[in-house]
């Protein structure tokens, strides 16, 4: 036990444990969103879905992802080698970091030292999240151009217009959760925070009666913002014009096969679950949930519990839209991107922002102004 | 320790971006070694503290302004067979003579002694509160000032957009003018 806490005392050693443990866990985490997709999509869809590898088809995808690192990885003769090579290690490095900052469950001690369960706690953790979320771009980006070949291209062309609209309306839309999460911290509208454990821990307590204080309950336009915003941010259905394969064959990953195209795949589901834990983290309680009493020995895994399980409805929600709705036109696109969700969260956030003042300071003509 | 290694990869680094900013033949490596360049600086800004700016660095240059930047690359076309003759009858000598200049200059400031100011501020007060305090409440009226400034420019770019073309047609590029406007 001592060697485990000395071990534990130390910075780099846990950080290791921590970056590790992390990685794998989102790995596990895309193989089980993967066949959980394709099961639900075949269900809406009345079909069966995988069934052979595996109880239910779990397999299928540890046995596909084998066979794209056994295939043979084409590279066309008109790209640019170098991009082309970077760009899908361009498109997962951006994803495996947000999940960095996102707490997943109830900090404990080993011994003399605090271990919290994410793997770094940044005070600007939110802006960090948009930071490497507007640098997943680059990838599709260069994927496109370095193709050489005209359908990819279109397909990056399409990427960067999409993803610069809808990152104004995805910041846009979180800026409430931080007025909220200051009105919350001092009572007194002053120090706030973007620290994402911070963010959890304020949304301890209840709203109203049994209503668990989840930021949701204050913020639902936010949410929902949020959410429409996030989904063309992670290119998926109906959003998913960077590789509508009725117009651009596989969009900005047509030339790429094997490997390469296992990483960009992984990385558009490592997305879709990242964004899906940030709403969590934010709008509802992120770990936050009830342990019925258990002893103590199995109590920490709740947490773990309830974030997983939170995190899951909202990748459902992901996917129930892929199989309902049919993919928008590009210009409906941008006029839902900059003519309805970035005016809606501004006056969102000014209406947001007045309720604030209000609740802290009084009205005007109270004259608690002093 | 750990920060001298740091600052010596990532000054390499946003040497290396600037090189090839400039001397790139394909402007798209341009613009790939200008945000090599930017993020290097980015986490210069981490490492002395500043850890807001650099967040803001990434989001706003790198993220917006040269995906912009790459945008605007992308439609007009990376036309490989570019007349690459200089038009440049006196720069190059001007510059190496600044250069000779900014040397040496260089060489005397190190030979003085340095005043140097009280520490900066290090660790959560550094950073995002003592900004936003600062910047809501005692400069208040330049940074609402700022804001009217861009939003006039934003404004303008796409009515002078507008104007020259006759016909509001209200296509991307209108959109693209107001992407400035976002960060």
């Amino acid at each position: 036990m001592s060697l485990l806490e000395r071990l534990f005392a130390n910075v780099w050693f846990t950080a290791a444990v921590k970056v590790v443990a992390a990685f794998a866990l989102l790995l596990v985490a895309v193989i089980l969103l993967v066949w959980i997709e394709r099961k639900i999509v075949a269900d809406m869809q009345n079909r069966i879905g995988p069934n052979r590898a595996g109880p239910w088809g779990m397999l299928q995808t540890v046995a596909d992802g084998l066979k794209l690192l056994f295939k043979e990885s084409v590279v066309p003769r008109k790209v640019e080698l170098g991009i082309y090579l970077a760009a899908p290690i361009a498109a997962m490095v951006p994803a495996f970091l947000i999940f960095m900052v996102i707490p997943i469950g109830r900090p404990f001690t080993i011994g003399e030292t605090a271990v919290t369960l994410q793997v770094t706690d940044l005070n600007i953790a939110l802006l960090f999240v948009l930071a490497m979320s507007s640098l997943a771009v680059y990838a599709v980006v260069l994927a496109g151009w370095a193709s050489g070949s005209k359908y990819p291209l279109l397909g990056g062309v399409r990427a960067t217009a999409q993803m610069i609209s809808y990152e104004a309306a995805m910041g846009l839309a979180l800026v409430p959760v931080v007025l909220l999460a200051s009105a919350q911290s001092a009572g007194d509208v002053g120090l706030g925070t973007m620290s994402l454990s911070r963010i959890v821990e304020l949304q301890q307590g209840s709203f109203r009666w049994m209503i668990p204080g989840w930021f949701v309950f204050w913020l639902a336009p936010s949410f929902v913002l949020y959410f429409i915003a996030a989904v063309a941010e992670t290119n998926r259905a109906p959003f998913d014009l960077v590789e509508a394969e009725s117009e651009l064959v596989g969009g900005y990953h047509t030339e790429y096969s094997g490997f390469r195209f296992a990483l960009f795949y992984l990385a558009e589901y490592l997305n879709m679950f990242n964004v899906s834990a940030l709403a969590v983290t934010l709008f509802f309680g992120g770990w936050l949930g009830p342990d019925f009493g258990l002893p103590p020995w199995i109590a920490w895994v709740m947490p773990l519990f309830w974030f997983f399980l939170k995190t899951f409805l909202l990748v459902f929600l992901f996917i129930w839209l892929r199989a309902t709705l049919p993919r928008l036109r590009y210009d409906q696109l941008m006029d839902l991107g900059w003519k309805r969700l970035i005016p809606l969260a501004l006056v969102w956030l000014m209406l947001f922002a007045l309720v604030t003042a209000f609740r802290t300071w009084g009205a005007p003509w109270t004259e608690a102004l002093g | 320790m750990v920060e001298l290694v740091l600052f010596i990869i990532f000054g390499l680094a946003a040497l290396f971006g600037a090189v090839t900013t400039v001397w790139a033949r394909n402007p798209v490596y341009s613009a790939l070694g200008l945000m090599l360049t930017l993020f290097s600086v980015a986490v210069f800004y981490v490492s002395n503290g500043a850890q807001f700016v650099a967040a803001v660095q990434v989001i706003v240059y790198a993220g917006a302004v040269m995906t912009l930047f790459l945008f605007v690359i992308m439609l007009v076309g990376v036309d490989r067979a570019e007349d690459r003759r200089e038009n440049l009858p006196v720069q190059r000598p001007l510059a190496l003579g600044l250069l000779v200049l900014f040397g040496a200059g260089v060489l005397v400031a190190g030979r003085f002694a340095w005043v140097t100011g009280a520490e900066g501020g290090r660790g959560a007060e550094g950073t995002v509160e003592a900004l936003g305090s600062e910047l809501f409440r005692r400069w208040v009226l330049p940074f609402e000032l700022t804001a009217l400034l861009l939003i006039i420019a934003a404004a303008g770019t796409v009515a002078l957009g507008l104007f020259r073309r006759g016909e509001a047609e209200g296509g991307d590029e209108g959109e693209a003018g107001e992407g400035e406007e976002a960060p």
